[in-house]
């Protein structure tokens, strides 16, 4: 199976193109976009920990390693698609339009952190494995209804395909023919449980042969590899050529959340021969004179005044309002919760 | 199906005679034909019918693209809705047996009925899952379960159980033009008990409201669906002894209609509640709740419970022994009144 679906790459290591046929699409404007989102989402999730260290921030969970997946996949994304993230994926979000601040929010338990910017389709954090599989293919379903040539993305684990919502949501788009992207990123293990635990195939990739839909494996530490095949994957969804997925294979190189420590499970030169995605994109860059010391200079800067002024706006941010506990739970509160909420108020007020 | 409509004139609305089943289905046709945003999804509801023929004639006049045969998987049916949902569309999801919904369980608890909250609004859910559920029809095991404190348990969700044919349609609709996710209990032992006549067209029944169905003076019955023409049995024999029954039937299961428990109760001072879901968590500790709640001062006599016994709804064989009688209602009647 490792031979049907061998690791497809555009970049090697080093920062080598390795696919010819893709020489005149890698121009330098999409290498410093591809760049600058890397390296801010790589700076929102340094201090993100770091604030977490520092008790400024609840439990969080780090993506560092995984960049080039995140931004590549979300930078092919269309204005009007669909965005079905997980937990982790706070980095694609954030890529694709979700502000700062509100993201910082979610991490310190804020609901605020859910709702998704004015004109972007983010779905609230997949908490439940796999769950926002079938949520995908619904929207999507719902954008091949309407006529439109939308589509949506869901983001998954390597763990999420041994759940059956994986199947129940792959198996309903590809019936349907609904214009979905299931984008897996196997960063090779599930909190602590390795790859090869997970599942006895070889690959994710060939998963998507049972449900009659191109099933891709690719370098998911290439970021160009990650943004022309998912490029390619959501083109053709909005063709009527329903879904497909893509397993971009990845590191995560910290801990699942930092409420876990990985040298439990994992040995400890595990993954010390995987080079930084961003590390190699600055290879390609400096050997295909697209990196200009000045411009990142420029970026690096303004990424920290970015992150800074997020991280100030979060915690300035106006305490939880305790009537948001029991607001939003229908659109016309039924009268028993009505007394309960009315009931707590006064218990406040009596101090 | 038996859905032969008789359209008679009474008092100058038209009604038509109709089962339970046969007005589930006249509603969401009368939704689908309102709506273009209504779709309907389950298992074998399109070119079948349904295996109740609940949604018997639907596909064909309303196309595959809106009453869809999904593929065999709840979890699958629930999450593709909720997708649906927060696109532009209204789903009315079938589960076939309330016995099968626990794969889509997860899907209801962590999505249908959070997802107002987790976004505070921005995201909502406003979709239907019907389910005909219990005992009482010799069905294989595991069709017969009758689980709803799973979900008026669940925040974020409304629970309706309609008994008659009239409140099946009205609930229906009312579901659907209910901003927020309800599941609805369809009695399927009482799917085709009776006709009655029931309005042409649109019409609601409000969510959330009790209907007193018997006047008395002695002792309360409370109880919703299947159990309805059994505590009905259970007052004309009490009735017979000298014991006057007021019956309530709940209709919705969340949120309940505590004013109409609350007044029947100060008028008789007793209560008897019958469900046929086990005994413990089941909703009869929260009508007791409510009583307790709004009507300590006025009880005579201890309230008493007639309900399925703490075991798994057994096969048919043993059925009618697990579900609520006339008989055993009876006897808690006579138990509470002579306290």
């Amino acid at each position: 199976m490792e031979t049907q679906f061998p690791i497809k790459r555009i970049i090697d290591d080093e920062g080598n193109v390795v696919d010819a046929s893709y020489c005149e699409q890698l121009h330098g404007e999409l290498a410093k976009e591809l760049y600058y989102h890397m390296k801010r989402i790589r700076a929102f999730d340094r201090k993100a920990i770091s604030l977490q260290r520092q008790g400024r921030l609840g439990t969080y969970a780090p993506m560092e390693g995984q960049e080039a997946s995140q931004v590549g996949s979300a930078l092919a994304l269309g204005q009007d698609d669909w965005m079905f993230p997980t937990y982790r994926d706070h980095g694609a979000k954030l890529t694709f339009g979700a502000p700062m601040v509100e993201t910082y929010l979610y991490w310190n338990g804020r609901a605020e952190g859910c709702v998704p910017p004015v004109g972007k389709n983010i779905f609230p954090p997949a908490v439940p494995i796999a769950t926002q599989l079938p949520h995908a293919a619904g929207a999507a379903w719902a954008e091949m209804r309407k006529g439109t040539r939308n589509a949506a993305i869901a983001y998954f684990g390597d763990g999420a395909t041994s759940e059956g919502d994986f199947h129940e949501g792959l198996n309903f788009a590809s019936v349907l023919k609904a214009p979905v992207l299931f984008f897996n990123q196997n960063n090779r293990y599930a909190i602590s449980v390795p790859i090869e635990k997970q599942m006895n195939s070889e690959t994710i990739a060939q998963k998507a042969v049972a449900y009659g839909m191109p099933g891709v494996r690719i370098d998911g530490n290439d970021c160009f590899s990650v943004y022309f095949e998912a490029k390619k994957a959501l083109e053709d969804a909005r063709n009527g050529r329903g879904p497909t997925l893509i397993e971009a294979v990845t590191w995560r190189t910290g801990a699942h959340t930092t409420a876990d420590d990985p040298s439990k499970y994992r040995p400890e030169d595990q993954g010390k021969e995987i080079v930084d995605p961003l590390v190699r994109l600055e290879r390609f860059m400096k050997k295909n004179s697209c990196w200009d010391e000045a411009w990142i200079v420029e970026i690096e800067a303004l990424i920290k005044a970015e992150v800074e002024t997020a991280v100030e706006e979060m915690e300035s941010y106006p305490k939880a309002n305790v009537e948001d506990l029991f607001d939003h739970v229908f659109a016309k509160m039924p009268t028993q919760l009505a007394e309960q909420k009315e009931s707590y108020l006064a218990h406040l007020k009596r101090g | 199906m038996e859905m032969e409509v008789k359209e008679i004139q009474r008092e100058n609305t038209a009604t038509q005679l109709l089962t339970i089943v046969g007005a589930v289905n006249d509603a969401m046709k009368m939704l689908l034909e309102s709506d273009e945003s209504v779709m309907i999804l389950g298992e074998d509801i399109g070119k079948n019918g349904g295996v109740f023929r609940a949604t018997e004639g639907l596909q064909e006049k309303f196309g595959t693209d809106r009453v869809v045969d999904t593929p065999l998987s709840e979890a699958g049916i629930i999450g593709t809705s909720i997708g649906l949902a927060v696109n532009g569309f209204k789903p009315i999801a079938e589960i076939q047996f309330l016995g099968f919904i626990y794969p889509a369980y997860e899907q209801i608890m962590t999505h249908v009925s959070r997802l107002r909250m987790r976004t505070m609004g921005h995201y909502t859910v406003p979709m239907v899952i019907r389910a005909p559920y219990g005992a009482g029809i010799r069905s294989p095991e595991i069709h017969s379960d009758s689980t709803e404190s799973l979900f008026t348990h669940m925040p974020g969700i409304k629970v309706v159980c309609p008994s008659t044919p009239y409140d099946a349609k009205g609930l229906l609709i009312a579901a659907m033009e209910d901003p927020d996710p309800v599941l609805m209990l369809e009695p399927m032992k009482s799917y085709r008990a009776k006709r009655e006549e029931v309005p042409v067209g649109k019409y609601t029944v409000e969510i959330g409201k009790g209907k007193r169905v018997r006047e008395g003076t002695d002792v309360t019955l409370i109880a919703w669906g299947a159990m309805m023409p059994i505590v009905e049995k259970a007052a004309q024999q009490s009735e017979k002894k000298g014991i006057s029954c007021d019956i309530i039937d709940l209709r919705t299961l969340y949120p309940i209609d505590r004013e109409i428990i609350a007044e029947s109760v100060q008028k008789t001072g007793r209560a008897v509640i019958v469900h046929e879901a086990h005994l413990t968590g089941g909703l009869g500790n929260d009508i007791i709740s409510i009583i307790n709640d709004t009507s300590f001062l006025y009880l005579r006599a201890p309230i008493e419970r007639v309900t399925g016994f703490d075991v798994p709804v057994p096969f048919f064989a043993l059925e009618e022994d697990f579900l609520p009688t006339p008989a055993r209602v009876l006897e808690s009647i006579e138990k509470a009144v002579h306290f």
